[in-house]
């Protein structure tokens, strides 16, 4: 097989509180990435998947973040790079979209500076006619009907999924490698989530790029995503591809998770949920940090931090008394 | 539901429209449509449900119902009463009978205030109880939502999201309203947190009989809390069916459309998404004859130029389409 686009191994970032408190938002996190892969990377608010991903882009304030562990992107180690190194991978090899498509983009810029200000960062050579061009290609491939309408525009004139559609052609137009997509749809409405979805995996196919995406959504997740990555509290609780995770999920969390979401058309008078809430950063819990609100904890669960460990093909999961376990006992 | 024959809410060809852009003499010129001739009711016991995208109208239908904002045109028939025209000091005592529970759990709640002030806020607007008596009844209430008595002398900012749902619930159900209106609010709480919120609403509607309005955009959600829905786009109501009637049997193509885009939580699903093209017209603008039709695969001359009727396809499911039926 070959090289994985994104390796993330051991990553742990830390931020600093107070004078000499550091808090750990992500606790040890290892992953990658395949060319061509939609990967979902999900879990709560709270539990480090923005954290992670603004990690791997480098965009944590350095005065007040650690960063230890290994991310290596193209044969690069991101986390040695130099910060001029960093700008040119940056939009260029690695994008990035987010969450809110209207506050993302610069409201008194046309849209066609705005692209032009990202594609020439990256592309110092090309002439202005060029840079057009490039622009009028970048809103093609999302497909925005009237490109060179769309480009004298501003961005208050422009709804909410056209301009995720524009934040998407810019982050798309130095054709990254990768593409982290932190919670792209929801800001959305369904329909208009839709479009977008079907747009995300639509250039995937064209260009190929590796898909990092974060969401808390798990019906995105099941549709779009070949494999997925659960996180809780800062750590990896599960991992699998997409169809094993939903039939056979292992961590006691992910099963809460999914059994918690109302589906349509399986209509429950009460729905199954799971008790408490998410620990603070500041005071995670001992050992499993799922444990106080797990119905299989036992006492062992508070001594150490369960590992991820493989129970099926491809399929790995951090919790000792995982499904295929107890089915076992 | 006994013999429920009465609607405890009944509304009928509710209008609202706010100006916005004024001509030289500042006067408006220009309005946005927030609410279009809507009507529907909601019998006692019920959980009645308005869905639809962003800007369809239906917040500004519950703050209507409330008499946060007058209406322009119709009525609002609340336990007997039209409190469409009524003043603001004759819908004072009326307010206890109706309560909100909003969206967001951060914004919601005075964070100077502690806990048990807030939830007694209504009993002292409302109510001649002692201060020992309020007390009392803010300690049971927070029972009914699963937070032990001692929280009450918190504040606001030392509770997570959901646990801030459940004070603004306790709040909403101090006063034994007969009807909550809840504007989405499970929109703003995870996954996990959600499902609790869910359940505890569904408990204290058993509890209490109560009577609810609620909002929300998921509609997974609302498949799960409703007895019956009301599907909303760009200020008009375009299907009223009964909970399972609308979700196997939805006979407006905006209806079809909107679950035909939710995603399913299960990979197994192989599901023809049937994606409607373009977005939501502007509400300051918007289209002639059925708003839909500009998005619509059958949209026909006579879309564009008539509205359509309220046709009743099935007892208790009214739809607003000229053809209604027809498979996307």
């Amino acid at each position: 097989m070959a090289e994985p686009l994104l390796e993330v191994k051991d990553l742990r970032t830390e931020f600093k509180r107070g004078k000499k408190d550091w808090i750990t938002a992500v606790n040890g996190v290892s992953f990658s990435v395949n060319a061509g892969e939609i990967v979902g990377l999900v879990g709560e608010s709270g539990c480090g998947k923005s954290v992670t991903s603004m990690s791997v882009m480098r965009l944590h304030n350095k005065l007040s973040t650690r960063i230890s562990g290994d991310i290596v992107f193209g044969g690069k180690h991101i986390l040695e790079l130099s910060e001029a190194e960093m700008q040119s991978i940056r939009g260029n090899e690695i994008s990035m979209i987010f969450q809110e498509p209207m506050s993302a983009l610069d409201p008194i810029m046309r849209i066609e500076n705005q692209l032009i200000e990202a594609i020439s960062l990256h592309n110092k050579e090309l002439s202005k006619d060029e840079l057009h061009k490039r622009c009028v290609s970048a809103l093609k491939l999302v497909g925005i009907p009237e490109p060179e309408m769309t480009l004298r525009n501003y961005p208050h004139e422009l709804s909410g999924g056209m301009c995720q559609r524009v934040m998407i052609a810019m982050a798309m137009s130095c054709e990254p490698k990768l593409l982290i997509a932190d919670e792209p749809t929801t800001a959305l409405d369904v329909t208009i989530q839709a479009q977008i979805l079907a747009l995300m995996e639509d250039i995937r196919n064209k260009r190929n790029t590796g898909i990092l995406m974060i969401t808390h959504d798990l019906g995105v997740v099941a549709e779009t995503c070949s494999r997925v990555i659960v996180m809780y509290a800062g750590n990896i609780v599960e991992e699998a591809p997409v169809k094993e995770l939903f039939s056979n999920p292992q961590h006691p969390y992910t099963q809460g998770l999914i059994e918690s979401v109302p589906k349509l058309g399986r209509r429950v008078h009460r729905l199954p949920s799971i008790p408490g809430s998410v620990p603070d950063l500041a005071a995670m819990p001992s050992g499993c940090r799922f444990a106080p609100r797990c119905k299989y904890a036992q006492a062992s669960c508070s001594e150490a931090l369960p590992k991820l460990v493989k129970v099926a093909e491809n399929h790995y999961a951090a919790c000792p008394f995982h499904t295929n376990a107890r089915k076992e006992a | 539901m006994a013999q429920a024959t009465e609607p405890l809410l009944s509304v009928k060809n509710l209008s609202k429209r706010f100006p916005v852009g004024k001509n030289f003499f500042g006067k408006a010129n220009k309005w946005v449509h927030a609410v279009n001739n809507v009507s529907f009711d909601i019998m006692p016991g019920e959980t009645f449900s308005l869905v639809g995208e962003s800007g369809c109208g239906k917040s500004t239908t519950s703050r209507l119902i409330n008499r946060l904002i007058t209406p322009d045109s119709g009525e609002i028939i609340f336990d007997g009463q039209d409190i469409a025209k009524i003043s603001a000091k004759e819908m004072r005592p009326l307010r206890s009978k109706m309560q909100m529970v909003f969206q967001d759990p951060y914004g919601s709640l005075n964070p100077r205030m502690r806990v048990q002030d807030i939830i007694a806020e209504p009993l002292l607007v409302h109510t001649k109880m002692s201060p020992g008596e309020r007390l009392k009844r803010v300690h049971e209430l927070l029972e009914v939502v699963g937070l032990p008595p001692t929280h009450g002398e918190r504040y606001p900012h030392e509770f997570s999201g959901g646990q801030r749902q459940r004070i603004g619930i306790a709040r909403a159900l101090s006063v034994n309203p007969k009807l909550i209106m809840a504007d989405e609010p499970v929109s703003a709480l995870d996954v996990s947190i959600q499902a609790q919120v869910l359940n505890l609403l569904r408990d204290v509607q058993e509890q209490y009989n109560l009577t609810y309005l609620f909002i929300s955009h998921d509609l997974a959600v609302v498949e799960m809390i409703s007895d019956r829905i009301g599907v909303m786009y760009l200020g008009t109501m375009m299907e009223v069916a009964p909970n399972e009637e609308l979700y196997s049997n939805p006979q407006h193509p905006y209806t079809q459309a909107l679950l035909s885009a939710v995603p399913i939580p299960d990979p197994t699903i192989e599901k023809k998404h049937v994606l409607i093209e373009g977005d939501l017209p502007s509400p300051t603008n918007i289209p002639s004859g059925c708003p839909f039709h500009t998005r619509c695969p059958h949209a026909t001359e006579k879309c564009s130029a008539e509205v359509p009727p309220t046709i009743e396809v099935k007892p208790g499911h009214f739809v607003n389409c000229h053809y209604p039926g027809r498979e996307l």
